[in-house]
């Protein structure tokens, strides 16, 4: 109770100090000292500190069970295990908008000490920024969404969390995603910054490229703890479904991996300032769009929370501000910035971000048309139609075999001009990339000459990447990722092609076969934990080599909220995953029984570590040659 | 199936005597036909019966139910228990008559005219303003 | 000739036997055929019922008729394409996840393509300027 309170004042105290920070850096502009006061670093300090509290206060508050509060009374339960407790405080609208306040005033703390060598006005002018933005969630959170409203008469007992939430991966795959989703602001407020104080240069871009690494490292991070979480606990074995709410995390991602490329070229050449700015901009208007679709449940989907059209319009209203103020900084200091323009040899690395970006980008508006054409169309011709996997599929493989085969060539490139000399190896190569492809395609069963050109586009990506290990100067960075994004691919393809699976209906002790595996229905038994009862089915998979397999799919019924939910029992390999899971038929003794092959599996979550660890390699390369 | 469209022919099974027939054969002779698909084990059916029973006096309109996904035992005894207003009854064991309506589930109720065009679809259990504006269509 | 009409015999039951064994093969085949070619369809149907879920991975009464319902329609002899289309007709557009290419879908189609052509233009005047 106390503690609720404690943290609802601790909002408002964190609100005045933003207002405060606000003008505080506003007067400091206009003053010649080179150096910024003391004050104001100790003012964003506390801002922070007031929205820690406020955070761990309903931690707290989730912990102890306080159904005085009635975010804790909706979204907890006495008999959750402490972890979920504590989870479940950013499982739900207010306590999430309490978490993007927390990374919103964390990055600008994160940004101001590492800026110490940076010039002054555009770190007071970042910081005046990000405070807009501050502000206008402060009130979003107060308004709209306090997590800190009481409830009368106090409750005894909670209403539950989502059972499908109660879930490892998905207790830390709110705050990951969010320190790469709102971690993109303060790469927006620092764009406008270096704008106004016509500094879009070299300097500016080994600035901010740490944190759009930093963004984009949680980012992918974020995004594969959801998939991981898709793939074994919605039940039916698959990890991406081009479900809006994916493709609201996927655009930043995207737009964040075009801006990486950029911003290495600012670095290096002084090239694509206006374009690189232009980026930024569009990075973190991606992720408010996402916040728009998501909160305003317009998008109908497993993540709505809560359906509340004033809060989609509040976020869509904001959005607007944002980007009206963002365009409007552009055009008055536009000639300011971007003058000079160098130029660019046909035949060069500055080329192949080019390229790159024109890829990326196209892809980015497929993903966007895609999400928001149906709700376009819903609303003004009352047509309700469902943009799926086929129109996905359609319009990015194809375009996928040319950026791949650009990205494998692209980082031999040099800066300013290449001379390109194809040698015997490079002919190798090719010749080996072939062969493997065609042995891929042979081993998979398929005749599609176009699955064939993918694999031949992604082997080519992965013998390029691995040769440049034996380059002189390594660029871990880049090696890492794009052999990890080709990786990804070949596992994604592998996956989608040569998944096997059967659905059976079956009593206990019947069997069924797949290829040469032989799945026995053992027994069935009954379990009780703290916060639901369990079905435990017992499998034996007898493999072709008669080793024996044992699976044990559950179906969980969870007491608060009384839900059911089928947990998958999946056994991983090297080379697939053996995926089960059981759901009862009504009125019958049968048990529906899906049993699944799913190769590659782990690649697909090993190569996207590897992608990352691409990222962390960049950001702890410390001031040396860079070579993208 | 959605308003205004005319679903193809396809064949039927009665719930009693368990013969095959087309179902086009079936739409004949009246005004409108009132299809409703229900089961024993529906709760929302229970509480729909004496709506369809009223509408069983409208001598205007056929009454056609089709039992889903239910075994011949529970349905008969629902009859019992809750009235019969339906002139004939078809089975429907894997649900996939249903589908050529165009059903999401039970219960579903949909008037048909006698060139199969679909005139209203009601999705869940009918009620008295339904009642009332079916009445409306058959007075026409 | 006892001899001539018991081995005829044999013959004629190892042929039945073949015959049979041939038919139960081509039945399970095709059994199978019908059966992953209705995964195929109701991986692109959305269940209707269900929150962002397909046909396929459904396990809901609506999404099983479903499944029967297309494997029958299979087993008549019905093409994909006759499926789709008399599923568009009783339940609307909503249930196919390609959204296909009509009237109210042109521009969704259409308008990741003529980006990508306008940023090749500008890039490609960028830097085929000079050559």
């Amino acid at each position: 109770m106390i503690i609720s309170q404690l943290g609802y004042y601790s909002l408002i105290f964190g609100l005045l100090t933003s207002i405060f920070i606000f003008f505080n850096s506003s007067i400091q502009l206009k003053k010649n000292n080179l150096v910024i006061s003391n004050k104001t670093f100790g003012l964003i300090g506390f801002q922070f500190l007031f929205v820690f509290i406020s955070f761990i206060s309903l931690i707290y508050s989730f912990i102890i069970s306080d159904f005085s509060n009635e975010t804790v009374y909706n979204n907890s339960h006495t008999t959750k295990p402490l972890f979920y407790k504590i989870t479940g405080t950013w499982g739900n609208h207010e306590g999430s908008l309490l978490l993007w306040l927390l990374v919103l005033t964390g990055v600008l703390l994160g940004f101001i000490f590492k800026s110490s060598n940076e010039p002054k006005n555009y770190r007071l002018l970042t910081t005046l920024f990000q405070q807009i933005i501050v502000i206008g969630f402060f009130i979003f959170v107060l308004k709209t969404s306090n997590p800190f409203n009481g409830i009368f008469p106090v409750q005894t007992e909670g209403l539950g969390l989502n059972p499908i939430l109660q879930d490892p991966a998905l207790g830390i795959h709110p705050p990951i995603l969010y320190l790469g989703y709102v971690g993109t602001s303060i790469i927006f407020s620092a764009a406008l910054a270096s704008m106004i104080s016509n500094y879009v240069n070299k300097s500016w871009a080994k600035n901010i490229k740490f944190w759009i690494l930093f963004s984009w490292i949680f980012l992918t991070g974020g995004i594969l703890l959801g998939s991981i979480w898709a793939y074994y606990e919605l039940g039916w074995g698959g990890f991406w479904f081009w479900d809006p709410v994916e493709n609201v995390s996927l655009m930043p991602w995207l737009s964040l991996t075009a801006l990486l490329h950029c911003i290495l070229t600012l670095e290096k050449r002084e090239l694509f300032k206006k374009w690189t700015i232009v980026l930024c901009i569009i990075t973190f208007a991606l992720s408010m769009v996402g916040t728009f679709l998501v909160r305003s449940g317009i998008l109908n989907s497993v993540h709505t929370f809560a359906n509340d059209p004033s809060r989609g319009i509040y976020i869509l209203t904001f959005l607007l501000v944002l980007v009206l103020l963002s365009f409007a900084i552009f055009i008055i200091y536009e000639n300011k910035n971007f003058t000079q323009k160098s130029e660019i040899f046909t035949l060069s690395k500055e080329t192949a971000v080019l390229i790159n970006n024109w890829f990326i980008l196209y892809f980015l508006s497929v993903v966007l048309i895609g999400t928001i054409y149906p709700i376009f169309l819903d609303v003004i011709l009352d047509e309700q139609i469902s943009v799926g996997p086929p129109f996905y599929n359609k319009l990015i493989l194809p375009f996928l075999i040319p950026f791949v085969l650009f990205m494998s060539i692209g980082p031999s490139m040099k800066w300013i001009k290449t001379n390109f000399k194809i040698g015997v190896k490079s002919f190798l190569v090719i010749v080996f990339t072939l062969i493997l492809s065609f042995i891929t395609v042979y081993y998979i069963g398929e005749k599609n000459m176009f699955v064939l050109l993918l694999f031949v586009g992604f082997f080519y990506l992965l013998f390029k990447s691995l040769e440049q290990f034996r380059e002189k100067t390594k660029n871990y960075a880049q090696i890492f990722s794009h052999t990890g994004f080709s990786l990804l691919l070949i596992s994604i393809l592998l996956n989608s092609f040569s998944s096997k699976e059967i659905v059976k209906n079956i009593q206990v002790g019947e069997s069924f076969t797949l290829k040469n595996e032989k799945i026995i229905f053992k027994k069935i038994a009954v379990e009780k934990e703290k916060n639901y009862e369990s079905i435990i089915g017992f499998f034996e998979v007898l493999d072709e080599k008669n080793k024996i397999i044992n699976l044990q799919p559950e179906i969980r019924i969870y007491n608060e909220p009384e839900t059911a939910t089928s947990e998958a029992s999946i056994k991983t390999t090297l080379f697939k995953d053996r995926f089960i899971t059981i759901n009862i038929i009504k009125d019958q003794n049968f048990f529906n029984v899906r049993y699944q092959h799913k190769p590659f599996m782990i690649w697909i979550w090993i190569s996207t570590l590897i992608i990352m660890l691409g990222g962390m390699f960049a950001i702890f390369r410390k001031n040396k040659e860079v070579n993208i | 199936m959605s308003e205004n469209q005319i679903f193809t022919d396809f064949k039927v099974v009665e719930l009693i005597e368990e013969k095959q027939i087309n179902f086009n054969k079936v739409l004949f002779g009246k005004k409108i036909y009132l299809i409703n698909i229900w089961s024993s084990w529906c709760e929302p059916c229970k509480d729909e019966s004496d709506k369809l029973l009223e509408l069983k006096n409208d001598t205007s309109i056929m009454m056609i139910g089709i039992n889903y996904k239910d075994k011949k035992k529970n349905a008969l005894n629902f009859l019992k228990l809750y009235g019969d207003p339906f002139d004939q009854i078809f089975i429907d064991k894997q649900g996939t008559i249903s589908i050529n309506f165009g059903a999401y589930g039970v219960p579903e109720t949909f008037l048909v005219n006698e060139d199969n065009k679909v005139l209203k679809k009601y999705i869940g259990p009918l009620n008295d303003e339904d009642v009332y504006e079916i009445k409306k269509i058959t007075n026409n | 000739m006892f001899m001539k009409s018991k081995k005829l015999l044999t013959i004629k039951i190892l042929i039945i036997f073949i015959f049979i064994s041939f038919n139960l093969k081509s039945i399970a085949m095709a059994s199978t055929f019908y059966e992953e070619q209705t995964i195929n369809i109701t991986k692109n149907l959305r269940c209707l019922i269900c929150q962002g879920q397909t046909i396929h991975e459904s396990n809901s009464d609506f999404a099983e008729s479903m499944k029967k319902y297309i494997k029958g329609e299979l087993e008549n002899g019905k093409t994909d394409e006759e499926i789709f289309s008399s599923l568009v007709e009783k339940y609307g557009q909503w249930i196919v996840y390609d959204p296909g290419i009509s009237r109210n879908t042109l521009l969704l189609w259409a308008l990741p393509l003529l980006l990508f052509l306008i940023g090749g233009a500008i890039i490609g005047k960028r830097i085929l300027k000079k050559i």
